[in-house]
């Protein structure tokens, strides 16, 4: 499995430059002096987090050797933690990323017919992007979220007690955020103040 | 009973900031500390707390201190594991959210006393939202001298900071946490060593839960036996339980340990009783890992007394007729559900979450998960069922880590208290095919 991602990484490698803005590489530097001198390898995580985040929507070879030679380590040590994780994404997404909660606490609170009535509205199924690029739809599991339930995080905020009418406006909400180009949330790099 | 220790501000306006914190006794146990105890005073304390980790696995929490390495010259960590992931478990993101000053004053205390100059809160990543909380948290201790260098002027110092996880459920697993800690892959380690000796970088490290570390203030302020006063047995103190499912009332609710879980499940104040008005039929009180239990087994014991909510009476009876307070994941499901469906799901979940290390939890979730989804959608056959019983039991204490327990336990009681669900699913595939989603679920009336 982790093979067959590790090639589906190598394949994408365009040998494209890619650098982070001079802000977040404040911000980047200020996260490795969390780790003792030599573990630097340890913001591995919140690295991709922002990489993924600033440098194209998912992590691609160029964004990854990147973040390899920040933190100087081998490629295919990013690459093994970048397959290991969901919430890293190893292919183009779209602008908002719709992941639905389907584990055993939604599930009972009507979950799937949450991710029935999104598939439904949105004309497509789990995994896949909407034409206009807007939304991806992704089923997920457990997301510590339970007595809210049904539950999605969209860009990773939460969205609770969930029905049809909510995810209407919900969604309506996000198609008028994208043409003022305005975030949900404060970026990764933004809760590090 | 009903006294409360973590949540007793949580109302509080504003709670969240140092001052208003502060202002309501906040730090106080970090000044009691510093100022007049030693640390393994403070460790004697917690011992005679009886303290039990609050992140499922109930071991002592003083015990766990004592076995740090105190030989070792290397540095020693504190890891806060706020990695919760244990479907029907949000305790911990709900104390770090109300509350996140008094995670940052029990990890303190408890820093000092182990000896800890450096601390740090893991974090699942979907909790990004709780990465600035947090930070903002640390932010103003730092300010207010709490942390950092010579903390109130004495020989202390000690830094916090917050990691933050990216989606395994497996992280939560101590040593997995560790290793995804030092930015690799969540694979559990071989143990012995355990963490206290071979921990983060190879130093000495303790891991605690959220709600663990949540209490040391209150052991600090008023003492272990203060804190040993409250509870009942051996389950002292107050436990968070996240309640969620088909009640009234789904929340956080934090209680004193030793009230009946019939209160618990039916009183107002908490679980207010079956949505709907229909009839309890199961409940899972510790999170998906632990054994899911019919009403007759969760209100009474085989002996016939008032199951109470504590970490004995809901084990009494083993795994015959009894299950576990695990991480106070308290799932509730009426007469309409399906445990087979549910039974599925979790499978579903454990497959997804293993990390693949171990050939028995890799391939038996996914055995089972394949099993069940068959029995589910109507292309079961009855040897289906046994041989479920017989993977589970083969998972089962054969692997690195608990995870493999925790994906056998579900399927395994599932099918010791509801094989009829499983049986019916097997004999009547058409109705089953029929069911969207495994709602409205009435085998009795097919006979």
């Amino acid at each position: 499995m982790s093979g067959q991602k590790i090639n589906h990484i190598l394949h994408q490698k365009q040998n494209i430059p890619i650098c982070f803005s001079e802000t977040t590489l404040q911000k980047v530097h200020k996260i490795i002096a969390h780790y003792p001198e030599g573990k630097q390898k340890s913001a591995l995580l919140p690295l991709l987090h922002i990489a993924q985040e600033e440098l194209g929507g998912y992590l691609n070879a160029d964004v990854m050797d990147y973040i390899a030679d920040l933190l100087k380590i081998q490629s295919i040590e990013v690459y093994e933690v970048a397959t290991f994780y969901s919430q890293y994404y190893l292919d183009p997404v779209g602008k908002y990323v719709i992941e639905v909660c389907r584990t055993g606490p939604c599930a009972i609170c009507g979950g799937e017919d949450i991710q029935d009535y999104l598939e439904e509205k949105l004309q497509i199924k789990d995994g896949e992007t909407t034409a206009d690029g807007l939304f991806t739809l992704k089923t997920v599991e457990c997301l510590g979220a339970c007595g809210y339930a049904p539950v999605m995080q969209i860009n990773t905020e939460f969205y609770e007690h969930l029905t049809p009418a909510k995810i209407d406006t919900i969604l309506e909400d996000l198609r008028l955020n994208a043409t003022n180009d305005k975030h949900l949330d404060t970026t990764w790099a933004e809760k590090y103040s | 009973m009903g006294r409360k220790i973590l949540l007793e501000n949580s109302d509080i306006p504003n709670i969240k900031s140092f001052d208003v914190f502060r202002a309501h006794g906040g730090y106080v146990s970090v000044e009691k500390a510093l100022k007049t105890m030693a640390p393994d005073e403070i460790i004697e304390e917690v011992k005679k707390s009886g303290l039990r980790g609050r992140g499922g696995a109930a071991f002592p929490t003083g015990l766990k201190w004592t076995f740090l390495d105190r030989k070792s010259n290397k540095p020693r960590y504190l890891v806060c594991n706020g990695d919760e992931s244990e479907p029907g478990t949000f305790k911990d993101r709900y104390l770090m959210e109300k509350l996140p000053h008094l995670l940052i004053e029990g990890m303190i205390c408890s820093s000092f006393a182990l000896g800890v100059n450096t601390a740090y809160i893991y974090i699942r990543g979907e909790f990004k939202y709780l990465l600035g909380i947090l930070n903002q948290a640390i932010n103003e201790a730092y300010k207010n001298g709490f942390l950092g260098k010579n903390i109130l002027g004495t020989n202390f110092s000690l830094d916090m900071y917050v990691h933050p996880g990216a989606g395994a459920y497996i992280c939560g697993e101590e040593t997995a946490l560790l290793e995804s800690l030092e930015g690799k892959r969540g694979n559990p380690r071989i143990k012995p060593p355990f963490p206290a000796v071979v921990g983060l970088y190879d130093c000495p490290t303790v891991v605690n839960n959220v709600e663990t570390l949540a209490n040391v203030g209150y052991i600090v302020n008023f003492g272990g036996d203060a804190y040993a006063s409250i509870g009942l047995g051996k389950s002292t103190g107050t436990k968070l339980i996240s309640a969620c499912g088909k009640i009234n009332n789904p929340g956080v609710y934090e209680i004193e340990l030793g009230m009946s879980v019939e209160d618990f499940i039916y009183k107002e104040e908490f679980c207010g009783g079956i949505k709907d008005n229909l009839e309890l039929k199961a409940v899972v009180p510790g999170g998906s890992s632990v054994p899911i239990v019919p009403k007759k087994i969760i209100l009474f014991t085989a002996s016939g007394e008032k199951r109470l909510m504590t970490y004995e009476s809901l084990a009494e009876g083993g795994f015959e007729s009894g299950t576990m307070l695990g991480s106070g994941g308290f799932i509730v499901y009426d007469q309409n559900a399906c445990i087979v469906r549910n039974t599925w799901n979790f499978s579903r979940f454990y497959h997804h979450e293993s990390c693949g290390q171990c050939s028995p939890c890799r391939e038996g979730t996914g055995w089972m998960e394949k099993i069940l989804w068959r029995i589910e959608h109507g292309f079961g056959n009855m040897k289906d069922i046994d041989l479920l019983v017989s993977i589970a039991d083969k998972i089962e204490g054969n692997t690195i880590c608990p995870l493999g327990d925790a994906a056998a336990w579900p399927v395994a009681s599932a099918i010791r208290h509801f094989r009829e669900d499983f049986i019916f699913h097997v004999q009547y595939p058409e109705i089953i095919k029929n069911i969207k989603h495994g709602a409205l679920y009435k085998y009795e009336n097919q006979d």
